[in-house]
């Protein structure tokens, strides 16, 4: 062994190489490391957090218990599968309660929580809460039950035993159409109320031909681009790039304008006598419109990745191709094609993300049968604040885009995606 | 970072406390376009003429103003001192406990003959659902515009005349939500515009609104912003649309266009002023209210937008529109001659049944 060490190479001051080597690198790292912190920071400030705090609001529950603390606690003792009403001590706690949030304006916020589950919820604690206040001794379950008979109802106080804790799924329940009943068994929403599996699904399907139409029309144009003269192909470049500089809001508008019934194309076709003046196409306010204007607003997406691949692809290749005897179309099908798959999954995958989660054309074109899950989104953190519900959706989407992923990458691969 | 502004932050104070006052930002958020423009020159012009220390700053995000407001105020950074916005909006904000309370006698002005504000602003808009967090500037309503060259003969002029695809054959456009359109389903469907809310109260209600809905789905255009429906109207793309008052008078009469007002069974509803809890400038803010929202100011908006004032003074005040010169009685929602039926929302219903609701018309949409 020790003739071993004495073999050990040396640099110049006398160290070992090997750890001379080691320090130099670490010195390296550290250096790539300090780098990479500015955006590392960015990340996670700009982008984990607010992400993961949104997230966390899908399963959140804390408003019940921290707004009616003392019945929170209080009825964790009741029977809440039993038929009997809980006992005066939980309906003195909530008295109490209520008298402290409606001093803080916080019962709002409880109330409003718990109208998510139950409708009604909302003018029961806002009634009662303005006269609580007067309530001051026994029996509290009397004048309680005086100022609503809906206190009464077992069903309420189930409610409130089931939603006391600090996490919840009924935000995820109710993202796929699913409640909890009385009991607290899993039901499907009635029938009239269910909506959001309907929307999930004409998302992915409209995102997924949406993907294919884009990729229909891209394929030329792109192999255009990469194989004509410059001269051309510049021109031609500056016709792609002129409608994905322009405000998405003037393209959308722009399809409005040439679609609708007394638009442009309608004119036309009345003009030339193809259609009769009262049998003018519906073409916007519906999935027709929400596809035109999505394809054309997405087609640079694909246009881009596609054309980077293409312009790699040496054109000696399809000449060997020819000159072994292959047919135009079989050296284009067997030689050409193969070497674009990358260019084809970077701006299938690229298109697919950026449309299952667009937002405001649809909202703009979509009608009523063309809206997407994103637009209900929006509605919930915009309009009823049930930040809560438009979490679960997000998560659920999030999650939709990422079973996409690894599916794709389980068969394509993603080391073959090519960004440009 | 705080740390370090805050030496910054002490000169300031001394030197607003030092100087007396010295120049004060306001950030008022409104709604941007024609109804800042009306604030600007009503309310903003004369209180910065008359208060050389004071600017007030537009900010024009009111359409968001219910997500980022919950989001100022949960992370404890509010910078808005004044935001604009409907009612039903308020109330949310209100309940969900984002508001600092109003209270009216000792914030707001009396009227020039010395009725307290409290009586003077139209009885139960400072308490609207329940609420004390909103002061309402004016009246707004949601009513239908027809087009005068789509029919000929009789003009539609009644709520049931819109559900009537017989009479006046055509498309529609109406809001893409549930509220107002329910209720006027039913009142078209011949239920007496003061049972509305006991009928919708009842699944069977909600079915039969639905019902009445459905007559005409197919020919329903659903806009999302205000700014759709009179572009509807101009384009021909409808011959009959729910809309803003205001949006309508500003196609009629500034823009000219073949449309006239069909103001059966319009929706009223208020627009006003609230103030995010936890503002820091609350006594410039409350000045700024004051002045903003006395008889003459809200009579002065009128001249510029024809919504009608929220106070009862200054009703008889409203003159004629600045520009055109017209008189704006007759364009006022509140007009007897237009009011002769409205629609007043129960806030406190919706609030019960909104989220329930609003599936249930989505879900109706997506069929």
């Amino acid at each position: 062994m020790s003739t071993t060490t004495d073999r050990v190479m040396r640099t110049a001051d006398g160290l070992p190489l090997k750890l001379s080597l080691q320090k130099a690198l670490a010195r390296s790292r550290l250096r790539a490391a300090l780098l990479v912190l500015p955006l590392l920071g960015f990340l996670v400030v700009a982008f984990l957090l607010p992400i993961g705090d949104m997230l966390f609001r899908s399963v959140d529950n804390r408003i019940v218990g921290s707004i009616l603390p003392r019945t929170a606690l209080a009825i964790q003792g009741w029977d809440a599968d039993g038929t009997e009403l809980p006992g005066e001590a939980v309906f003195e706690a909530l008295v109490r309660d209520m008298q402290a949030a409606a001093k803080e304006r916080t019962l709002g916020r409880a109330a409003r929580r718990l109208n998510y589950e139950k409708p009604g919820m909302s003018s029961l604690f806002r009634k009662s809460g303005r006269r609580a206040k007067r309530i001051t001794g026994p029996s509290w379950r009397d004048r309680l039950i005086g100022i609503d008979k809906r206190w009464a109802d077992i069903n309420v106080w189930r409610l409130i035993h089931r939603e006391s804790g600090a996490l919840t799924g009924s935000y995820f329940l109710s993202a796929v159409d699913l409640s909890l009943n009385d009991r607290a068994e899993l039901v499907r929403q009635p029938e009239p109320r269910r909506i959001y599996l309907t929307l999930f699904g004409r998302t992915v399907w409209m995102s997924g031909l949406i993907t294919v139409l884009c990729l229909l029309l891209a394929y030329p144009v792109a192999y255009l681009l990469a194989t004509q003269p410059l001269r051309v192909s510049n021109l031609l470049m500056i016709l792609v790039l002129l409608p994905f500089w322009t405000s998405l809001l003037v393209r959308t508008t722009s399809w409005i304008a040439l679609l609708q019934t007394e638009g442009v194309l309608n004119d036309l076709l009345v003009f030339a006598g193809l259609i009769s003046e009262d049998g003018r196409l519906q073409m916007i306010h519906n999935k027709f419109g929400t596809f035109v204007a999505m394809v054309h607003i997405l087609l640079p997406f694909m246009i881009l990745p596609l054309y980077s691949v293409m312009k790699t692809i040496p054109p000696s290749l399809m000449r060997a191709a020819r000159s072994l005897g292959a047919t135009p179309f079989t050296a284009f099908v067997r030689v050409y094609m193969p070497n674009t798959v990358s260019g084809v999954g970077a701006g299938c995958i690229m298109v697919f993300i950026l449309s299952i989660g667009y937002y405001i054309t649809p909202a703009l074109v979509g009608g009523r049968t063309g809206t997407f899950i994103s637009n209900f989104i929006a509605i919930h953190v915009s309009e009823t604040l049930n930040w809560g519900l438009a979490a679960a959706l997000g998560v659920l989407l999030l999650g939709l885009v990422l079973a996409l992923y690894l599916l794709y990458d389980r068969i394509v691969g993603i080391d073959n995606m090519k960004l440009g | 970072m705080k740390h370090a502004f805050r030496p910054l932050a002490a000169a300031a104070a001394l030197a607003l406390a030092a100087g007396g006052a010295h120049a004060q930002n306001l950030t008022i958020v409104s709604w941007g376009g024609a109804y800042t423009a009306s604030q600007q020159q009503a309310y903003h012009d004369p209180y910065m003429a008359a208060n050389p220390g004071v600017k007030i700053i537009s900010d024009d995000s009111a359409s968001e103003g219910l997500a980022k407001l919950r989001a100022q105020v949960e992370s404890g950074t509010v910078t808005w001192d004044v935001v604009d916005m409907v009612a039903a909006d308020a109330i949310v904000a209100c309940d969900e406990g984002l508001l600092e309370t109003v209270e009216p006698d000792s914030w707001l002005a009396a009227a020039p003959d010395g009725t307290p504000a409290s009586k003077d602003f139209i009885a139960g808009t400072l308490t609207i659902g329940g609420t004390n967090c909103f002061i309402p500037q004016i009246v707004y309503s949601t009513t239908f515009g027809y087009r005068t060259d789509a029919f000929k003969g009789r003009q539609p002029s009644t709520i049931a005349d819109v559900f009537d695809l017989k009479t006046f054959p055509g498309k529609r456009a109406l809001e893409k939500k549930p509220i107002a359109n329910l209720e006027w389903a039913l009142i078209a469907d011949g239920v007496p515009g003061k049972d509305v809310y006991k009928v919708l109260a009842t699944p069977e209600g909600v079915t039969r609104a639905f019902a009445k809905l459905d007559t005409i789905k197919d020919q329903v255009v659903w806009w999302t912003k205000g700014a759709q429906p009179p572009q509807l109207l101009a384009d021909g793309e409808v011959v009959i649309a729910s809309a803003y008052n205001g949006r309508l008078f500003s196609a009629i009469v500034e823009k000219k266009q073949p449309i006239a007002m069909l103001w059966d069974w319009q929706a009223f509803d208020l627009d006003g002023w609230v103030v995010p809890r936890g503002a820091k400038k609350l006594p410039a803010i409350r000045k700024y209210l004051r002045f903003a929202t006395d008889t003459q100011r809200l009579a002065d908006q009128a001249k510029y937008i024809s919504y009608g004032p929220a106070r009862n003074s200054s009703i008889p005040l409203v003159g004629k529109h600045a520009k055109l010169g017209i008189d704006m009685k007759p364009h006022m929602p509140t007009n007897p001659k237009n009011a002769k039926t409205i629609l007043l929302f129960d806030y406190v219903w919706w609030a019960d049944h909104r989220a329930e609701l609003d599936e249930r018309f989505n879900a109706w949409l997506a069929k």
